[in-house]
């Protein structure tokens, strides 16, 4: 029987704020255990918690972002359990009412149709503390908590059950991301958990209506491992069904050493979380200005910068995808194309070499040595005839070694290119009687060896000679 | 309404409470007669009334993103049961 996985996935985004979702304390990553925490995230009784503003504007942008509806009254509630991370005995989150509902992405595969994955919800919460193993000082085999993460703000983003494939999965996600780093509102790494992702996954008998039991895979922490685990999950069930037995509704954890997903609570450990609206916390009334506020403060979005670049600055779509890729590099994009007027030169410089240098260097586009305005500088050497395409490589490797202007750099290593024909035409005369071979080849018609002579008048002149007067110059004294 | 010990045996699970048997006979008659009064209120009539989820009438109270100090990890751990340097220590957590 042929099978059809269904699969629906659960995003947590961590926001970018200074402090906590619910008190003041600071949200910095890496200070010493349970510093950062107060009354409050500490789930002290009688400490009230008071909603972090800049939260809730940023979840209006996210929801704007991904064409959801803004609640205009939303309410916040207490999921119940218990676990050592949990200070309170329960998470303050949102059940009925979120704040953001009913949006969509659309996603796009090679070769195929857009298609259109629904967004179910986008919600508020907190996130919880953490708990270290086996790394304790003290005496004993326990487990550490640290609070400084409880209270964290988090946005959880709610997919329809749309997606087919680990490949539509992987899309929508990459989309989500490349949206709320283009925001600002997540650093999106995926590593440290900043952007982390639950996938549930089911499948069904190709045709079938009812789609099958389905499990929830926990906290893959890559693009890759999104893939891979989906993948696995997709061919157990199938195998398990085949084999007679039956999926079972449980919360399994994916494992990228053996890339595979194994069980990871017992299914009779059937939560109940007993949601109800938390009393401490006041219901939010986002009227219709505000919602326009937010909307008008939303900047350019990737899809819109990529139409934009194609149809104004004539990119191919390949290149305006990878130039907006985050918007660090669609601003630089567009600097340089301010400073320099040539958008397909710029940005072939931007994919080439300035993405192979941030690269090499781990570095993100903000931290690039060379400044969208010194490209441009280069560039328009280039267009002048000062230097070649090949000179000007190694002038850009230098002004990102030393951060100095493409004229000093030509001035100082004396790399202006040579155009003079008379400076020109002696170098090919002394080449041309040192391989009196090669020139009788030529003139009996292996016209191959003239791109011998290119290469060695361009040594010879230490890739200083203007390629194109080579070229014309080389022509005329080889036909003699 | 009929609250059977079964019934609070798993809210008691869920709370994490140990109850001896004839608690759980006790408070199965008291959550009997407390969910009795609820369908006493369920009699009227309520169209057009939106549920409450707040009792105070009032709506958008935030704060400032702004940092505001920590207590202080000596502070924050001054009540713990157990600690292990800066941490909380608890019974090793096996997931």
């Amino acid at each position: 029987m042929k099978y059809q996985p269904v699969i629906g996935l659960e995003v947590h985004v961590q926001l970018l704020t200074d402090t906590k979702i619910f008190c003041g304390c600071s949200t910095t990553f890496g200070a010493e255990p349970n510093s950062q925490t107060c009354p409050v995230c500490l789930g002290l009784p009688g400490a009230l918690p008071v909603l972090n503003k800049k939260v809730v504007e940023f979840a209006i942008k996210a929801g704007l972002a991904t064409n959801c509806s803004i609640t205009p009254r939303s309410i916040f509630a207490r999921k119940n359990y218990f676990y050592p991370d949990l200070p309170k005995g329960y998470q303050i989150s949102q059940f009925e009412e979120p704040i953001c509902q009913h949006g969509w992405l659309d996603i796009q595969l090679e070769g195929e149709e857009p298609k259109r994955i629904g967004i179910t919800r986008i919600h508020m919460e907190e996130d919880a503390g953490k708990l270290v193993h086996g790394e304790l000082s003290g005496p004993g085999d326990g487990s550490g908590v640290d609070l400084n993460r409880a209270c964290t703000p988090l946005l959880e983003v709610v997919s329809e059950p749309d997606l087919r494939s680990s490949d539509e999965a992987v899309s929508y996600l990459k989309q989500l991301h490349q949206i709320v780093t283009w925001l600002g509102l997540c650093d999106g790494n995926m590593e440290e958990g900043s952007f982390r992702c639950d996938a549930n996954v089911s499948v069904m008998p190709v045709g079938a209506e009812k789609y099958g039991t389905r499990a929830e895979i926990k906290n893959v922490n890559s693009f890759k491992f999104v893939k891979q685990a989906i993948e696995y999950e997709i061919q157990r069930q199938i195998d398990l069904i085949e084999d007679g037995g039956t999926v079972v509704q449980e919360t399994r954890l994916y494992d990228p050493n053996s890339g595979k997903t194994r069980s990871m609570r017992s299914k009779e450990e059937a939560h109940d979380y007993r949601y109800f609206p938390d009393p401490d916390l006041v219901p939010l009334v986002i009227g219709p200005e505000w919602v326009e506020r937010s909307r008008s403060e939303l900047p350019e979005l990737p899809e819109q910068r990529q139409q934009r670049f194609m149809a104004d600055l004539g990119l191919p779509e390949y290149d305006a995808q990878v130039l907006t890729a985050s918007r660090g590099v669609a601003d630089y994009f567009e600097a340089g194309v301010a400073a320099h007027g040539n958008a397909k030169a710029v940005g072939n410089w931007i994919m080439g070499e300035i993405t192979r240098g941030l690269n090499d260097n781990g570095l993100g586009i903000d931290a690039c040595p060379v400044t969208p305005g010194q490209l441009a500088e280069l560039l328009k050497l280039i267009d002048k005839g000062t230097i070649s395409g090949k000179i000007a490589k190694t002038v850009f490797d230098e002004m990102w070694r030393s951060g100095k202007s493409p004229e000093s750099i030509v001035a100082e290593q004396g790399l202006v290119q040579v155009s003079d024909t008379g400076a020109i035409e002696g170098i090919i005369d002394e080449i041309m009687a040192a391989n009196a071979g090669q020139v009788e080849e030529y003139r009996g018609g292996k016209e191959k060896v003239f791109g011998f002579f290119v290469g060695q008048v361009m040594k010879a002149s230490k890739g200083k000679a203007n390629p194109a007067v080579v070229n014309d110059l080389l022509l005329n004294k080889l036909r003699g | 309404m009929k609250i059977t010990v079964a019934d609070v045996e798993h809210v008691a699970r869920l709370a994490r409470l140990e109850l001896t048997p004839a608690e759980k006979e006790l408070f199965a008659g008291q959550m009997a007669s407390i969910l009795g009064y609820v369908d006493t209120l369920k009699s009227v009539n309520t169209d057009g009334v939106v549920p409450t989820s707040h009792a105070v009438p009032m709506e958008n109270a935030f704060r400032d993103d702004v940092v505001r100090p920590s207590i202080g990890v000596e502070k924050a751990l001054a009540n713990a049961p157990d600690r292990s340097g800066s941490f909380y220590a608890v019974p090793k957590v096996i997931e």
